[in-house]
């Protein structure tokens, strides 16, 4: 049943990719509330999933890299919801839509929902560190959107090719500082995921705490560059989206080491 | 009852044309003299056009003969370009003019305006009844939806609008921005003007001629910094707009490359629309540096007239919607008016100021 929530949402989220894709082969791309209420649907079925499967595992569901994926899906819904609206609505969603469907999609087509033999007890320490964790990626994720929708603006004003998104994209500036602020936000939010999973009293794999340090480093370093001056925003617009791409791909590795592992 | 549009516009008559029939007439003055129920003038610069309603049918030409201005030509040997639209074809005809289809520059919003003044002034002189007051209402809502609902009004497309455009694009408020102006022709005088519209407080003028900077300065109401000066304001400035009659590029990559460290970052926005350009092209490629000369800003306005002439499409979709719900709406009225009176049905003919 709740795989059926999840298709829904999953739908909600394709609704709203094919609507932006159609208005922009028109080329008659308009903010909409559409993108907004679709992705505002679609995280009200996401939400829906995670309380099913929370409550039939009787814990916060991050048990396999299928809720994993989910809960990092939903928690970029959710980022996208509360920041959305300061910027440019329909058009973030257009960045953001895809992302998401990407990764629930990758997660309901192939088999990583495996379910484990024994119930798992819930350990709050770990559900804590793990989900706060996972909402930090969410918010390097719209770091790194807001780092692709840099990218564009930049690109056309470089080479003096304006199309029809360009007028739909947010200054350079203000995306610059929303940029810097889900750095921030992220960096911090990671900073108590990761402080908080030494008091789960699981000793966790070396590789995993060492991956986990690595990234929470090149976000230091991204940060510190950054308020030092050595990086100039188009830099730090690519390096947002070097960054998230190593959280997914570290989030990979540590779902799998622990699944390796049988930790919770 | 008929209701149609008589006018001409830059589709179909020149300049010289134009003005023979502009400014010798008022809605009042042709209602009265054409016999008119209703009638109402709308005068541009790119056209003259009177709507009207009648219960007989009136020639194009005595609408003409009311427009033309006292003379030597003789009215009777003389056809001028008007084109004529009636019932339906009118009132697409409104709908597409008070939405900047029917434009010099698509998608100017300037016509909104003037079409409101216009229906503001007959109704003030009573020349507007029902149907006309019904008709262009309805086309005020068509073309505010059809600049909301299309890209149809976006984009530049004069040298200033483009400069602001572009400035907001990068900057978003421009009321913190500082711009230095280098150079104080008739151009540049037009774009700073064009900035100050859009908040821009903090202006500096340098100008080889310190006297010409001053004047354009207190225009402007920016502050005159001597010319041998400029460069150094560019550790601290957002945008530069210049145009000098230098020979030679005043501004180059090695000139700006050792000042941008110490801009903390803020991108350099250069509009250089002189020729011989004042600003060498390489200067582009250094980080956070926005440079456009006068052909990139006339690339920048093609494209947003290409930008808007895709939007046509879309637009007229809006139009056509209304123009056939209003006709539809206008019918409904009349038949629930007509049935008890026995009048024919409305099925039968397309539309009629009857119908309104």
């Amino acid at each position: 049943m709740d795989r059926y929530l999840l298709i829904i949402s999953t739908l909600c989220f394709f609704a709203a990719i094919v609507r932006t894709g159609l208005s922009l082969r028109a080329r008659t791309f308009q903010p909409s509330r559409f993108s907004f209420l679709a992705i505002g649907l679609g995280f009200i079925f996401q939400t829906a999933f995670l309380y099913v499967r929370g409550h039939a595992l009787g814990r916060c569901p991050l048990t396999n890299l299928f809720e994993v994926f989910i809960f990092l899906a939903w928690s970029i819904a959710l980022i996208y919801m509360l920041v959305g609206p300061a910027y440019r609505l329909s058009l973030m969603g257009a960045f953001t839509a895809p992302l998401v469907l990407l990764l629930q999609g990758f997660a309901l087509i192939t088999p990583i929902d495996t379910r484990h033999l024994v119930s798992v007890p819930a350990n709050s320490w770990l559900e804590f560190h793990a989900s706060m964790s996972l909402v930090a990626y969410g918010v390097f994720a719209l770091a790194c959107i807001a780092g692709v929708m840099y990218l564009l603006q930049e690109r056309q004003l470089k080479t003096h090719q304006l199309h029809s998104i360009f007028y739909h994209l947010p200054p350079l500036t203000n995306l610059f500082a929303a940029i810097t602020r889900l750095l921030w936000w992220g960096f911090a939010l990671y900073t108590v995921g990761i402080v908080s999973g030494f008091f789960t009293g699981h000793p966790l794999p070396r590789i995993q705490v060492m991956a986990a340090i690595a990234l929470w480093l090149l976000y230091a370093a991204i940060l510190q560059a950054r308020h030092l001056k050595w990086l100039a925003p188009k830099r730090v617009a690519a390096l947002c989206i070097i960054g998230f791409s190593a959280a997914l791909a570290l989030l990979w590795g540590i779902t799998f080491t622990a699944e390796l592992h049988h930790l919770p | 009852m008929n209701l149609f549009c008589i006018g001409l516009s830059h589709h179909t008559a020149n300049v010289a044309t134009r003005e023979q029939f502009a400014g010798n007439a008022t809605a009042e003055s042709i209602a009265r003299q054409a016999g008119c129920a209703e009638a109402l003038l709308l005068t541009t610069c790119n056209r003259v056009e009177v709507y009207a309603v009648s219960d007989k049918r009136i020639s194009t030409d005595e609408i003409a003969r009311c427009l033309m201005a006292k003379t030597n030509r003789d009215p009777d040997n003389y056809a001028p370009p008007f084109y004529r639209y009636e019932d339906n074809k009118c009132v697409q005809h409104l709908f597409r003019v008070a939405s900047g289809l029917d434009s010099m520059v698509v998608g100017e919003s300037e016509i909104f305006g003037q079409a409101k003044k216009a229906y503001e002034s007959a109704r003030t002189s009573g020349a507007v009844g029902p149907y006309l007051h019904r008709l262009f209402q309805r086309a005020f809502r068509v073309a505010k939806q059809v600049r909301t609902h299309t890209d149809i009004t976006r984009g530049a497309v004069s040298v200033g609008s483009v400069a602001v455009e572009l400035a907001q694009r990068i900057f978003g408020k421009l009321s913190e921005c500082k711009v230095l102006v280098l150079g104080a022709g008739e151009t540049s005088e037009r774009t700073t003007r064009a900035l100050v519209s859009r908040g821009v407080t903090d202006l500096r003028v340098s100008n080889r001629s310190l006297d010409r900077a001053r004047e354009l300065a207190q225009a402007v109401g920016g502050r005159a910094v001597p010319f041998d000066d400029w460069t150094t304001q560019c550790r601290e400035i957002d945008i530069l707009l210049t145009s000098t009659a230098s020979e030679t590029p005043l501004l180059t990559s090695e000139i700006l490359a050792p000042m941008l460290w110490q801009r903390s970052d803020r991108p350099l926005f250069i509009i250089d629309i002189a020729v011989p350009r004042d600003v060498d092209p390489s200067v582009n490629e250094l980080e956070g540096v926005y440079l456009y000369d006068i052909d990139s800003i006339r690339s920048v306005a093609e494209q947003s007239l290409a930008l808007r002439r895709q939007q046509i499409a879309a637009a007229e979709a809006i139009i056509a919607d209304h123009v056939t719900e209003f006709v539809d709406s206008i019918s409904r009225g009349l038949n629930r008016f007509s049935q008890p009176t026995g009048h024919s049905s409305l099925g039968e003919n397309p539309l009629h100021a009857s119908d309104l």
